[in-house]
Protein backbone atom coordinates (compact mmCIF):
# COMPACT_ATOMS: atom_id res chain seq x y z
CA UNK A 1 0.00 0.00 0.00
CA UNK A 2 1.32 3.27 -0.54
CA UNK A 3 1.90 6.61 1.00
CA UNK A 4 -0.51 8.26 -0.93
CA UNK A 5 -3.49 5.67 -0.13
CA UNK A 6 -2.94 6.16 3.37
CA UNK A 7 -2.75 9.96 3.29
CA UNK A 8 -5.99 9.66 1.47
CA UNK A 9 -7.73 7.93 3.92
CA UNK A 10 -6.53 9.82 7.15
CA UNK A 11 -7.34 12.89 5.73
CA UNK A 12 -10.71 11.74 4.55
CA UNK A 13 -11.72 10.64 8.17
CA UNK A 14 -10.36 13.58 9.89
CA UNK A 15 -11.63 16.35 7.75
CA UNK A 16 -13.28 15.84 4.29
CA UNK A 17 -15.43 13.11 5.56
CA UNK A 18 -15.25 13.51 9.46
CA UNK A 19 -18.06 11.20 10.84
CA UNK A 20 -19.29 13.61 13.14
CA UNK A 21 -19.94 17.15 10.92
CA UNK A 22 -20.15 15.19 7.81
CA UNK A 23 -21.91 12.51 8.14
CA UNK A 24 -23.84 13.62 11.45
CA UNK A 25 -23.16 10.31 13.15
CA UNK A 26 -22.45 9.13 16.31
CA UNK A 27 -22.53 12.20 17.99
CA UNK A 28 -24.82 9.99 20.57
CA UNK A 29 -23.71 8.41 23.89
CA UNK A 30 -20.53 10.47 23.90
CA UNK A 31 -21.58 14.39 24.32
CA UNK A 32 -22.06 13.05 28.26
CA UNK A 33 -18.15 13.25 28.82
CA UNK A 34 -17.22 16.04 27.01
CA UNK A 35 -17.32 18.24 30.51
CA UNK A 36 -13.44 17.35 30.84
CA UNK A 37 -10.44 17.02 28.63
CA UNK A 38 -9.58 13.85 30.14
CA UNK A 39 -12.40 11.40 30.13
CA UNK A 40 -13.23 12.82 26.58
CA UNK A 41 -9.55 11.91 25.39
CA UNK A 42 -10.44 8.22 27.49
CA UNK A 43 -13.00 7.86 25.53
CA UNK A 44 -12.08 9.27 21.84
CA UNK A 45 -9.04 6.40 22.57
CA UNK A 46 -11.53 3.64 23.43
CA UNK A 47 -13.74 4.34 20.45
CA UNK A 48 -10.62 4.82 18.10
CA UNK A 49 -9.24 1.61 19.40
CA UNK A 50 -12.41 -0.48 19.20
CA UNK A 51 -13.34 0.71 15.63
CA UNK A 52 -9.80 0.10 14.30
CA UNK A 53 -9.93 -2.99 15.86
CA UNK A 54 -13.52 -4.23 14.33
CA UNK A 55 -12.99 -3.18 10.80
CA UNK A 56 -9.67 -5.08 10.63
CA UNK A 57 -11.56 -8.00 12.03
CA UNK A 58 -14.55 -7.79 10.28
CA UNK A 59 -12.38 -6.92 6.69
CA UNK A 60 -10.42 -9.99 7.91
CA UNK A 61 -13.45 -12.56 7.36
CA UNK A 62 -15.83 -10.84 4.78
CA UNK A 63 -15.33 -12.95 2.73
CA UNK A 64 -16.65 -15.69 4.99
CA UNK A 65 -19.56 -13.94 6.32
CA UNK A 66 -22.95 -14.58 4.78
CA UNK A 67 -24.37 -11.58 3.68
CA UNK A 68 -27.54 -11.85 5.34
CA UNK A 69 -25.88 -12.30 9.06
CA UNK A 70 -23.52 -9.69 8.63
CA UNK A 71 -24.93 -7.11 10.75
CA UNK A 72 -25.21 -9.46 13.90
CA UNK A 73 -21.99 -10.45 13.19
CA UNK A 74 -20.61 -6.81 13.29
CA UNK A 75 -22.18 -6.23 16.70
CA UNK A 76 -20.69 -8.91 18.50
CA UNK A 77 -17.52 -8.61 17.26
CA UNK A 78 -17.91 -4.82 18.15
CA UNK A 79 -19.22 -6.13 21.74
CA UNK A 80 -16.30 -8.14 21.84
CA UNK A 81 -14.08 -5.32 21.74
CA UNK A 82 -16.10 -2.97 24.02
CA UNK A 83 -15.75 -5.79 26.91
CA UNK A 84 -12.05 -5.82 26.51
CA UNK A 85 -11.86 -1.60 27.03
CA UNK A 86 -14.01 -1.91 29.43
CA UNK A 87 -12.31 -4.57 31.31
CA UNK A 88 -8.94 -2.63 30.65
CA UNK A 89 -10.54 0.90 32.20
CA UNK A 90 -11.63 -0.79 35.57
CA UNK A 91 -8.11 -2.57 36.02
CA UNK A 92 -5.93 -0.02 35.45
CA UNK A 93 -8.28 3.48 35.61
CA UNK A 94 -10.59 2.17 38.20
CA UNK A 95 -11.43 6.05 38.65
CA UNK A 96 -12.17 6.80 34.78
CA UNK A 97 -14.16 4.00 34.52
CA UNK A 98 -16.37 5.14 37.32
CA UNK A 99 -16.70 8.60 35.37
CA UNK A 100 -17.20 7.10 32.42
CA UNK A 101 -19.76 4.80 33.79
CA UNK A 102 -22.13 3.30 31.31
CA UNK A 103 -20.49 5.30 28.35
CA UNK A 104 -18.04 2.70 27.77
CA UNK A 105 -20.77 -0.31 26.98
CA UNK A 106 -22.70 2.57 24.87
CA UNK A 107 -19.51 2.87 22.55
CA UNK A 108 -21.29 -0.95 21.01
CA UNK A 109 -24.31 1.57 20.02
CA UNK A 110 -22.14 4.38 18.37
CA UNK A 111 -23.21 4.20 14.70
CA UNK A 112 -19.76 5.13 13.77
CA UNK A 113 -18.41 1.80 14.27
CA UNK A 114 -21.28 0.25 12.44
CA UNK A 115 -21.18 2.71 9.55
CA UNK A 116 -17.58 2.51 8.83
CA UNK A 117 -17.75 -1.38 9.05
CA UNK A 118 -20.79 -1.51 6.44
CA UNK A 119 -19.49 1.12 4.60
CA UNK A 120 -15.69 0.56 4.01
CA UNK A 121 -14.30 -2.75 6.03
CA UNK A 122 -16.92 -4.66 4.09
CA UNK A 123 -14.87 -4.05 0.73
CA UNK A 124 -11.52 -3.06 1.46
CA UNK A 125 -8.64 -5.29 2.71
CA UNK A 126 -8.06 -5.56 6.26
CA UNK A 127 -4.83 -2.98 6.56
CA UNK A 128 -6.52 0.41 4.96
CA UNK A 129 -9.73 -0.65 7.21
CA UNK A 130 -7.42 -1.04 10.04
CA UNK A 131 -6.38 2.54 8.92
CA UNK A 132 -9.73 4.05 8.40
CA UNK A 133 -10.80 3.11 11.39
CA UNK A 134 -8.31 4.83 13.25
CA UNK A 135 -8.84 7.66 10.95
CA UNK A 136 -12.33 8.17 11.73
CA UNK A 137 -11.89 7.29 15.46
CA UNK A 138 -9.48 10.29 15.55
CA UNK A 139 -11.68 12.58 13.39
CA UNK A 140 -14.51 11.89 16.49
CA UNK A 141 -11.57 12.61 19.07
CA UNK A 142 -10.98 15.59 17.52
CA UNK A 143 -14.47 16.55 17.55
CA UNK A 144 -14.76 15.71 21.31
CA UNK A 145 -11.63 17.52 22.49
CA UNK A 146 -12.65 20.50 20.71
CA UNK A 147 -16.13 20.72 22.94
CA UNK A 148 -13.95 19.47 26.27
CA UNK A 149 -12.13 22.15 25.90
CA UNK A 150 -14.19 25.16 25.67
CA UNK A 151 -16.26 23.47 28.24
CA UNK A 152 -13.32 22.92 30.39
CA UNK A 153 -11.47 26.18 30.20
CA UNK A 154 -14.92 28.11 30.47
CA UNK A 155 -16.74 25.71 33.45
CA UNK A 156 -13.62 25.18 35.72
CA UNK A 157 -10.79 27.33 34.21
CA UNK A 158 -8.61 24.34 33.48
CA UNK A 159 -6.94 22.26 31.03
CA UNK A 160 -6.51 18.38 31.12
CA UNK A 161 -6.81 18.97 35.34
CA UNK A 162 -4.11 21.88 35.20
CA UNK A 163 -5.56 25.09 37.16
CA UNK A 164 -5.32 28.14 34.23
CA UNK A 165 -7.35 30.42 34.86
CA UNK A 166 -6.41 32.22 38.50
CA UNK A 167 -9.40 33.87 40.84
CA UNK A 168 -10.35 36.09 39.01
CA UNK A 169 -12.31 34.10 36.53
CA UNK A 170 -15.68 33.62 37.26
CA UNK A 171 -16.93 29.93 36.19
CA UNK A 172 -19.35 29.34 34.03
CA UNK A 173 -21.90 27.08 35.85
CA UNK A 174 -23.83 26.86 32.74
CA UNK A 175 -21.07 25.21 30.99
CA UNK A 176 -20.72 22.18 33.51
CA UNK A 177 -24.16 21.75 32.34
CA UNK A 178 -25.75 19.76 29.36
CA UNK A 179 -27.13 22.72 27.38
CA UNK A 180 -24.16 23.74 26.75
CA UNK A 181 -22.76 20.66 24.87
CA UNK A 182 -25.01 21.37 22.83
CA UNK A 183 -24.76 24.62 21.72
CA UNK A 184 -20.96 24.31 21.07
CA UNK A 185 -21.65 21.12 19.20
CA UNK A 186 -24.11 23.44 17.31
CA UNK A 187 -21.83 26.11 16.72
CA UNK A 188 -18.94 23.74 15.53
CA UNK A 189 -21.04 22.24 13.17
CA UNK A 190 -22.00 25.58 11.43
CA UNK A 191 -18.48 26.72 11.87
CA UNK A 192 -17.23 23.17 9.81
CA UNK A 193 -20.28 23.41 7.61
CA UNK A 194 -19.73 27.29 6.11
CA UNK A 195 -16.05 25.81 5.89
CA UNK A 196 -16.49 23.03 3.54
CA UNK A 197 -18.93 24.73 1.19
CA UNK A 198 -16.36 27.58 0.80
CA UNK A 199 -13.34 25.10 -0.22
CA UNK A 200 -16.54 23.41 -2.25
CA UNK A 201 -17.39 26.66 -3.82
CA UNK A 202 -13.67 27.15 -4.87
CA UNK A 203 -13.31 24.48 -6.48
CA UNK A 204 -16.09 24.75 -8.74
CA UNK A 205 -14.14 27.25 -9.84
CA UNK A 206 -15.17 30.50 -7.64
CA UNK A 207 -18.97 29.93 -8.69
CA UNK A 208 -20.66 32.48 -7.06
CA UNK A 209 -23.90 30.73 -5.65
CA UNK A 210 -27.28 32.85 -5.01
CA UNK B 1 -28.20 2.47 47.83
CA UNK B 2 -31.71 4.19 49.18
CA UNK B 3 -34.62 2.85 48.24
CA UNK B 4 -36.45 5.13 45.76
CA UNK B 5 -40.20 5.10 45.09
CA UNK B 6 -40.42 3.45 41.74
CA UNK B 7 -42.31 6.62 40.75
CA UNK B 8 -40.25 9.06 41.71
CA UNK B 9 -37.80 7.12 39.25
CA UNK B 10 -40.52 7.22 36.76
CA UNK B 11 -41.12 11.15 36.91
CA UNK B 12 -37.37 12.09 37.47
CA UNK B 13 -36.78 10.04 33.89
CA UNK B 14 -39.02 12.02 32.24
CA UNK B 15 -38.48 15.74 33.47
CA UNK B 16 -35.25 15.80 35.52
CA UNK B 17 -32.79 13.30 34.14
CA UNK B 18 -34.48 13.06 30.99
CA UNK B 19 -32.47 10.69 28.06
CA UNK B 20 -31.69 13.61 25.42
CA UNK B 21 -31.29 16.63 27.86
CA UNK B 22 -29.47 15.37 30.19
CA UNK B 23 -27.94 12.19 29.04
CA UNK B 24 -27.16 12.86 25.28
CA UNK B 25 -28.98 9.60 24.62
CA UNK B 26 -30.50 8.60 21.41
CA UNK B 27 -29.18 11.81 19.61
CA UNK B 28 -28.92 9.67 16.17
CA UNK B 29 -32.60 8.78 15.89
CA UNK B 30 -33.68 12.24 17.51
CA UNK B 31 -31.83 14.33 14.76
CA UNK B 32 -32.90 12.50 11.44
CA UNK B 33 -36.49 11.60 12.74
CA UNK B 34 -37.61 14.47 14.28
CA UNK B 35 -39.32 16.50 11.18
CA UNK B 36 -42.83 15.25 11.16
CA UNK B 37 -45.10 15.14 14.73
CA UNK B 38 -46.68 11.75 13.46
CA UNK B 39 -43.94 10.11 12.65
CA UNK B 40 -41.95 11.14 15.52
CA UNK B 41 -44.54 9.96 18.00
CA UNK B 42 -44.83 6.79 16.39
CA UNK B 43 -40.86 6.12 16.49
CA UNK B 44 -41.41 7.24 20.58
CA UNK B 45 -44.12 4.79 21.23
CA UNK B 46 -42.06 2.06 19.52
CA UNK B 47 -38.91 2.95 21.63
CA UNK B 48 -40.98 3.27 25.08
CA UNK B 49 -42.63 -0.24 24.14
CA UNK B 50 -38.98 -2.26 23.25
CA UNK B 51 -37.52 -0.12 26.33
CA UNK B 52 -40.01 -1.45 28.86
CA UNK B 53 -40.02 -5.24 27.85
CA UNK B 54 -36.40 -5.43 27.23
CA UNK B 55 -35.16 -3.76 30.51
CA UNK B 56 -37.56 -6.18 31.82
CA UNK B 57 -36.32 -8.76 30.27
CA UNK B 58 -32.17 -7.82 31.03
CA UNK B 59 -33.22 -7.35 34.63
CA UNK B 60 -34.36 -11.46 34.58
CA UNK B 61 -31.22 -12.18 33.06
CA UNK B 62 -28.46 -10.56 35.10
CA UNK B 63 -29.79 -10.85 38.27
CA UNK B 64 -31.29 -14.71 37.69
CA UNK B 65 -28.64 -15.85 35.11
CA UNK B 66 -25.84 -13.62 34.87
CA UNK B 67 -24.79 -13.06 38.46
CA UNK B 68 -25.53 -16.66 39.85
CA UNK B 69 -22.78 -17.50 37.00
CA UNK B 70 -20.45 -14.59 37.70
CA UNK B 71 -20.76 -13.92 34.18
CA UNK B 72 -21.18 -10.24 34.56
CA UNK B 73 -18.48 -8.88 32.10
CA UNK B 74 -20.15 -10.59 29.33
CA UNK B 75 -23.74 -8.01 30.14
CA UNK B 76 -22.82 -6.07 26.43
CA UNK B 77 -23.03 -8.75 24.58
CA UNK B 78 -25.67 -9.90 26.31
CA UNK B 79 -27.83 -7.33 26.74
CA UNK B 80 -27.59 -6.48 22.88
CA UNK B 81 -28.61 -9.67 22.02
CA UNK B 82 -31.84 -9.52 24.09
CA UNK B 83 -32.51 -6.52 22.53
CA UNK B 84 -31.74 -7.63 18.89
CA UNK B 85 -34.16 -11.08 19.28
CA UNK B 86 -37.10 -9.25 20.83
CA UNK B 87 -36.73 -6.19 18.27
CA UNK B 88 -36.99 -9.46 15.26
CA UNK B 89 -39.47 -11.14 17.45
CA UNK B 90 -41.82 -8.32 17.64
CA UNK B 91 -41.04 -6.89 14.12
CA UNK B 92 -42.51 -10.54 13.03
CA UNK B 93 -45.05 -10.84 15.06
CA UNK B 94 -46.69 -7.59 14.22
CA UNK B 95 -46.33 -7.81 10.52
CA UNK B 96 -48.49 -11.88 10.68
CA UNK B 97 -51.43 -10.40 13.04
CA UNK B 98 -51.27 -6.50 13.20
CA UNK B 99 -50.57 -6.08 9.90
CA UNK B 100 -52.37 -2.13 10.05
CA UNK B 101 -49.86 -1.74 13.26
CA UNK B 102 -47.05 -2.95 11.08
CA UNK B 103 -47.49 0.26 8.67
CA UNK B 104 -47.16 3.00 10.90
CA UNK B 105 -44.77 1.29 13.90
CA UNK B 106 -43.33 -1.21 12.10
CA UNK B 107 -40.74 0.67 9.65
CA UNK B 108 -39.48 2.38 12.79
CA UNK B 109 -37.95 -1.15 14.18
CA UNK B 110 -35.25 -1.57 12.49
CA UNK B 111 -33.89 1.07 13.89
CA UNK B 112 -34.54 0.87 17.73
CA UNK B 113 -31.58 -1.79 17.80
CA UNK B 114 -29.31 0.88 17.59
CA UNK B 115 -30.99 3.45 19.62
CA UNK B 116 -28.50 3.95 22.37
CA UNK B 117 -31.45 4.48 24.44
CA UNK B 118 -32.19 0.77 25.03
CA UNK B 119 -28.98 -0.42 25.77
CA UNK B 120 -28.23 2.37 28.18
CA UNK B 121 -31.25 2.12 30.62
CA UNK B 122 -30.13 -1.63 31.01
CA UNK B 123 -27.13 -0.69 31.81
CA UNK B 124 -27.79 2.53 33.98
CA UNK B 125 -30.24 0.01 35.84
CA UNK B 126 -27.55 -2.27 36.29
CA UNK B 127 -25.26 0.62 37.61
CA UNK B 128 -27.41 1.91 39.66
CA UNK B 129 -28.24 -1.06 41.42
CA UNK B 130 -32.39 -0.85 40.88
CA UNK B 131 -34.96 -3.65 41.58
CA UNK B 132 -37.43 -4.97 39.48
CA UNK B 133 -40.08 -2.10 39.98
CA UNK B 134 -37.68 0.61 39.83
CA UNK B 135 -36.22 -0.84 36.67
CA UNK B 136 -39.71 -0.80 35.49
CA UNK B 137 -40.53 2.93 36.51
CA UNK B 138 -36.78 4.13 35.04
CA UNK B 139 -37.79 2.25 31.87
CA UNK B 140 -41.40 3.74 31.40
CA UNK B 141 -40.55 7.34 31.93
CA UNK B 142 -37.29 7.01 30.13
CA UNK B 143 -39.40 6.25 27.42
CA UNK B 144 -41.74 8.87 27.31
CA UNK B 145 -39.46 11.31 28.34
CA UNK B 146 -37.79 10.64 25.22
CA UNK B 147 -40.81 10.55 23.16
CA UNK B 148 -42.20 14.28 24.44
CA UNK B 149 -38.12 15.81 23.57
CA UNK B 150 -38.75 13.84 19.94
CA UNK B 151 -42.20 15.15 19.62
CA UNK B 152 -41.45 19.12 21.22
CA UNK B 153 -38.43 18.62 18.63
CA UNK B 154 -40.48 17.96 15.71
CA UNK B 155 -42.82 20.75 16.66
CA UNK B 156 -40.32 23.32 16.50
CA UNK B 157 -38.70 21.84 13.29
CA UNK B 158 -41.66 22.19 11.54
CA UNK B 159 -42.69 26.12 12.49
CA UNK B 160 -38.55 27.21 11.44
CA UNK B 161 -39.13 24.86 8.63
CA UNK B 162 -39.69 27.86 5.99
CA UNK B 163 -37.25 30.51 7.54
CA UNK B 164 -34.24 31.64 6.38
CA UNK B 165 -31.02 29.99 8.39
CA UNK B 166 -27.25 30.31 7.55
CA UNK B 167 -26.03 28.27 5.16
CA UNK B 168 -23.73 26.19 7.52
CA UNK B 169 -26.61 26.31 10.56
CA UNK B 170 -29.09 24.13 8.48
CA UNK B 171 -30.09 20.88 9.16
CA UNK B 172 -28.11 19.04 12.34
CA UNK B 173 -26.52 22.45 13.54
CA UNK B 174 -30.09 24.31 14.12
CA UNK B 175 -31.25 20.85 15.67
CA UNK B 176 -28.68 21.04 18.33
CA UNK B 177 -29.37 24.55 19.14
CA UNK B 178 -32.64 24.13 19.60
CA UNK B 179 -32.20 21.27 21.80
CA UNK B 180 -29.62 23.25 23.39
CA UNK B 181 -32.51 25.64 24.25
CA UNK B 182 -35.05 22.97 25.09
CA UNK B 183 -31.86 21.38 27.51
CA UNK B 184 -31.94 24.84 29.18
CA UNK B 185 -35.47 24.88 29.93
CA UNK B 186 -35.42 21.62 31.20
CA UNK B 187 -32.58 22.64 33.78
CA UNK B 188 -35.20 24.19 35.18
CA UNK B 189 -36.78 21.33 36.92
CA UNK B 190 -33.51 19.98 37.95
CA UNK B 191 -34.11 21.19 41.85
CA UNK B 192 -37.26 18.76 42.27
CA UNK B 193 -35.99 15.24 42.25
CA UNK B 194 -32.46 14.03 41.36
CA UNK B 195 -31.16 10.45 41.18
CA UNK B 196 -28.24 9.15 40.85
Amino acid sequence: MDKKRVKQIFKSGIWDDNPVFRQVIGICSSLAVTNLLMSSLIMGLALTFVTAFSELTISIIRKFTPKHIRMVVQVLIISAFVIIVDIFLKAYYPEMSKALGPYVGLIITNCIIMGRCEAFAQSNPPISSFLDGIASGLGYTMVLLMIAFIRELMGFGSIFGIQLLGNWWTRWTIMVMPPSAFFIMGVIFWWARSKTEKKEEKKEGGKVTA
Amino acid sequence: MIEISPWVIFFASIFTNNMIFSNFLGMCSFISVSNEIPTSLGLGQAVTFVLTFTTMLNYLIYHYILVPLGLEYLRFIIFIITIAAFVQLIEMLVERYFTNLYYTLGIFLPLITVNCVILAVSLFMVIRNYTFLQSVGFAIGSGIGWTLAIAAMAGAKQRIKNNKLPKGLEGAGITLIITGLMALAFVGFSGIVQIQ
